[in-house]
């Protein structure tokens, strides 16, 4: 008896030969053979054989969705959704995947952070790291210049863990875009009132919204005497406003990345400035910003922004803020509320035994009725138990069949929270239960 | 609007550009006035770079966008789809694209060669998911859960080669339904046969039939037939073919090509050719041969309470056992199923479209306990709808009858015929979102009406308010149905509430 060892061994080689005689078309008779030979060798090799070496997870930076968790997803996608369809949105879906050239070039440094899939002898592919990228390639595709659309989906991106902390390689993205030629700001104001829209509607507590724009903070860093050269690096540093304080950032600035100290203290004036817009009219005055013309353009649009903004009715949850450098960071809000994971409406249930076939013929009713039902896989459930997955599961009602009701042509309908039981007859069960759940607050 | 014109690789880069976010942010974002970002600065890391003119622009080969329309089409698909799996009390799901290589592997037998492998670029081995079943199975060992009935709608990726089978994608949607756990017998399975009859009925794609076959009825068929056991699995491929290929082509295949003996495949043709309901099981057990095979009968007997349940709830006469039924993937170890669609879309102007199976499914007992570290099983039973086949068949049933898919679900256009009338439009739509109505405005100062009307004609928008200056003084909004024309005035507080009620109305 061969050890072990040897014998893998042997099974391993035995499995390349007969993937070889498949890949070069060998005859079904030889393969047949090859492979006779192989389960003959795998069965020496015993009941161990099912047991594999790997450790039982998903890839690094990714994970599933537990019922619970995508019941809160789909309630958020919901309201997001609904949002963007109020807003007469359209809705596009692209491959996973794009021709490797697609993505090459337009990501700069973070390209290194992009997916790339095997040359199995095809096209060279990468995982789509944003949905930017393939809604201009479908804008290009298409010859669309005009579109207003929304697209919820995941992206890709090989992050080092080390860096970014609890950072998924997995992720959703939720665009929405208008692209097209139109007169200023009024498509702009609409994204803005959107996005208080959404965030109103998830309940997650009181938020505000920064807005600036990059020719003002270009304008800014000019006037200031910010070499030209330094510009994107400046940018970084302020951007850090929102999570360290103005002396850190200063200290950054001139001790990290040799920018003078009059400099930096010019810009301390005004990119510690935020307010509503009355702070726009402010720097139009401004003798020094009002010179340069990139800002100036920046501060009309901001400008004619507000009172957009004003007349949606959510000027008060905009605040102009001059530190704004890189964008809006993602938020996480935390939904505390008990969620179900089903939206099973009706237990069918039986009391005594042998009634397996009855619960059959009125879920299968219940079903035929759009009803939402579930019984239990059991020939003869105690009706406890049953209960019990009630409780568990948060089904409302149970439709509980029983000998005598039988008889009698009735059902047991029960409340599940109240335990309040009441005798329906069969004929009107379907429309009792319709009437239970479609109340507001399900007082079933 | 503007015209639409060629986009070449330079436009496109510039067209890019504008659109470019920073990396890290993942909000929604405001964007796109016309003459540039409105966002917050583009730290941009990206240096410019040249494009190459003749770079042509498209999708992966067996991968598609899907426009508007057909979004439009696959939601209401999907919704039905999952309305019935939440009626039978199903949980969602949702695992990653892809899993570990090592997962996958060994599990889709010959099929193992359509997996797409991602690079190795110095981490783990990862390939993108074949199918949802498979995760499942991880899932279900991996958190250790005895029982569970789940619902996974998602996209899996094959290799398939486009040649060989029209129509094929190699990135598509699969929604799949099981129920996993021990409980008594062929109730579960009776579920997921009840729930495919339920969706595909909803559908309405016409008559189907769903083929209903069983595992071990096939192994112990072949074992008193004589076929060698190394012979099983070429065989069952064979006669897997049954529904494209006559008998006599099936049979030449088997012995010609796989080298059976003649009587031997002449034995099994007098089975698999067989066809019928439970009194072709009833039949079967009392066949002198079969019924000596212990493994035959532990099939026949399972679908014979099988049919008992299916008869319960209303659905026998849509099933069919078919004992040429083979079905492909290794991992089935019962009853297995396929629903196929009886007829091509009734009407003479419509392409008859073959497009194969719509939905298939089978118990699977054994895959757990590949992934679990002592071995222990989790039976499980499911099921899978083609929902791309589905897709195509009633796309193309829209396109033959001209049907006009509207892609967004907007309620009423805010209109003026007046020009500096912008501002009281802003005020009226935010007054409409905040009431939940679903609006829409053009983004241009001083629109014509006459466009403002044609767009609503295309879009497909019911309602329109009209405001001008007429309307602002007496503390009226005009209210025109598009499609009758006929106007009326209304209060502005009345305006909502009427909105409302013709919208539920309709």
């Amino acid at each position: 008896m061969a050890d072990r060892a040897t014998l893998e061994d042997l099974v391993r080689l035995q499995g390349e030969r007969v993937r070889a005689l498949k890949q070069q078309k060998a005859s079904a008779e030889q393969i047949e053979e090859e492979v006779a030979k192989l389960l003959k060798l795998k069965a020496q090799l015993g009941p161990d054989e099912g047991k594999q070496k790997f450790v039982l997870k998903t890839p690094k930076g990714t994970r599933d969705y537990s019922p619970r968790q995508m019941a809160v997803r789909e309630k958020v996608f919901d309201v997001i959704i609904s949002c963007f369809k109020r807003h007469g949105a359209e809705v596009i879906d692209t491959p996973v995947f794009e021709l490797k050239e697609t993505l090459t070039g337009k990501y700069g440094e973070d390209s290194k952070l992009i997916y790339d899939l095997k040359d199995q002898g095809g096209e060279l592919l990468s995982l789509r790291y944003d949905l930017t990228v393939p809604f201009a390639r479908y804008l290009a595709m298409n010859k669309l210049t005009n579109i207003k659309r929304y697209h919820i989906a995941k992206v890709y991106r090989r992050d080092n863990p080390a860096m970014t902390r609890g950072r998924y390689r997995e992720f959703y993205q939720c665009d929405f875009d208008i692209a097209g030629q139109f007169d200023p700001m009024i498509p702009d104001a609409e994204c803005l009132k959107i996005m208080c829209e959404i965030l109103s509607s998830l309940q997650i507590g009181d938020f505000l919204v920064k807005v600036n724009d990059r020719r003002i903070l270009d304008g800014t860093f000019a006037v200031c005497g910010v070499p030209d050269s330094k510009f994107r690096t400046i940018c970084s540093s302020v951007d850090k406003l929102d999570k360290v304080s103005w002396e850190e950032v200063k200290s950054e600035m001139v001790g990290e990345k040799g920018l003078a100290p009059e400099v930096a203290d010019r810009i301390g004036d005004y990119v510690q400035q935020h307010g509503g817009v009355s702070l726009v009219e402010q720097l139009l005055q401004d003798p020094k910003l009002s010179q340069n013309k990139q800002a100036l353009e920046g501060l009309g649009d901001l400008k004619l922004l507000f009172e957009y903004l004003t007349l949606f009715g959510i000027a008060d949850k905009i605040s102009f803020d001059l530190s704004l450098a890189r964008g809006l960071d993602y938020y996480t809000g935390a939904l505390k509320e008990k969620v179900r994971t089903t939206e099973t409406q009706v237990l069918v249930a039986s009391a005594q035994k042998k009634l397996l076939e009855e619960r059959l013929k009125l879920i299968s009713e219940l079903w035929d009725a759009g009803i939402k039902a579930e019984l239990l896989y059991k020939k003869n459930p105690k009706l406890l138990n049953q209960l019990q997955y009630c409780e568990e599961a948060g089904i409302p009602l149970v439709a509980i069949i029983g000998e005598q009701e039988l008889k009698d042509g009735v059902i047991k309908l029960r409340s599940v929270a109240s335990r309040e039981e009441v005798d329906v007859r069969r004929e009107d069960l379907v429309e009792e239960i319709k009437r239970r759940t479609s109340q507001p607050l399900c007082i079933c | 609007m503007p015209q639409l014109g060629l986009l070449h690789g330079r436009a496109w880069a510039v067209l890019f550009g504008q659109l470019r976010r920073p990396p890290g942010a993942v909000c929604i974002r405001a964007v796109h006035s016309h003459s540039q970002v409105a966002e917050a600065a583009l730290a941009t890391q990206m240096k410019p770079r040249q494009e190459k003119s003749n770079f042509i622009i498209k999708t992966p080969k067996g991968t598609r966008d899907l426009s508007p329309q057909q979004m439009v089409v696959r939601e209401k698909i999907l919704d039905m789809v999952v309305s019935c799996f939440k009626r039978h009390g199903a949980k969602g799901l949702d695992t990653p694209a892809f899993e570990l290589k090592e997962m996958l592997t060994e599990k889709y037998g010959e099929d193992s060669g359509l997996i797409y492998d991602l690079k190795d670029q110095g981490g783990e081995l990862l390939s993108l998911r074949y199918d949802l079943t498979v995760p499942f199975a991880r899932y279900l060992a991996m958190n250790k859960v005895k029982k569970m009935k789940r619902y996974h709608v998602g996209k899996v990726w094959r290799r398939e080669s486009p040649t060989i089978v029209q129509g094929r994608y190699r990135e598509f949607c699969q929604c799949d339904f099981d129920i996993a756990g021990q409980f008594d017998p062929m109730i579960p399975d009776a579920e997921c046969l009840k729930i495919m009859c339920e969706i595909l009925s909803g559908l309405q794609l016409g008559d189907f039939l769903i083929k209903v076959n069983d595992r071990r009825i096939l192994d112990g068929i072949f074992a008193i037939c004589g076929v060698p056991e190394s012979k099983f699995h070429a065989i069952c491929s064979s006669v897997d073919k049954l529904d494209k290929m006559s008998w006599k082509d099936v049979r030449h295949e088997m012995v010609a090509k796989k080298g059976l003996a003649a009587e031997v495949a002449d034995r099994i043709g007098d089975y698999v050719q067989c066809h019928g309901g439970v009194s072709l099981v009833k039949q079967m057990f009392q066949d002198p041969r079969l019924s000596q095979n212990k493994q035959a009968l532990e099939g026949l007997g399972d679908l014979k309470l099988l049919f008992e349940y299916l008869t319960l709830f209303g659905i026998a006469e849509k099933i069919s056992f078919d004992l040429s039924l083979a079905r492909g993937l290794d991992y089935y170890t019962g009853v297995i199923y396929e629903a196929v669609l009886l007829q091509t879309p009734a009407h003479a102007e419509e392409e008859p479209l073959n497009v194969g199976s719509v939905a298939a499914g089978g118990r699977y007992d054994g895959l757990v306990g590949m992934f679990d570290p002592k071995g222990h099983k989790v039976p499980c039973v499911g099921l899978s709808i083609g929902v791309e086949r589905i897709f195509s068949i009633v796309e193309q049933r829209m396109k033959t009858f001209g049907e006009k898919i509207r892609t967004t679900e907007t309620q009423v256009f805010v209109a003026t015929p007046q020009n500096n009338f912008l501002q009281e439009r802003l005020k009226l739509i935010a007054e409409l979102w905040d009431a939940g109505i679903k609006a829409e405005l053009m983004y241009k100062n001083n629109p014509k009406l006459l466009t403002q009307l044609h767009y609503c004609e295309n879009m497909g928008i019911p309602l329109v308010v009209i405001i001008g200056e007429q309307e602002l003084k007496e503390g009226v909004i005009k209210l025109r149905s598009v499609a009758s024309r006929e106007e009326v005035a209304i209060t502005r507080e009345n305006l909502v509430a009427e909105i409302q009620k013709r919208l539920s109305e309709s």
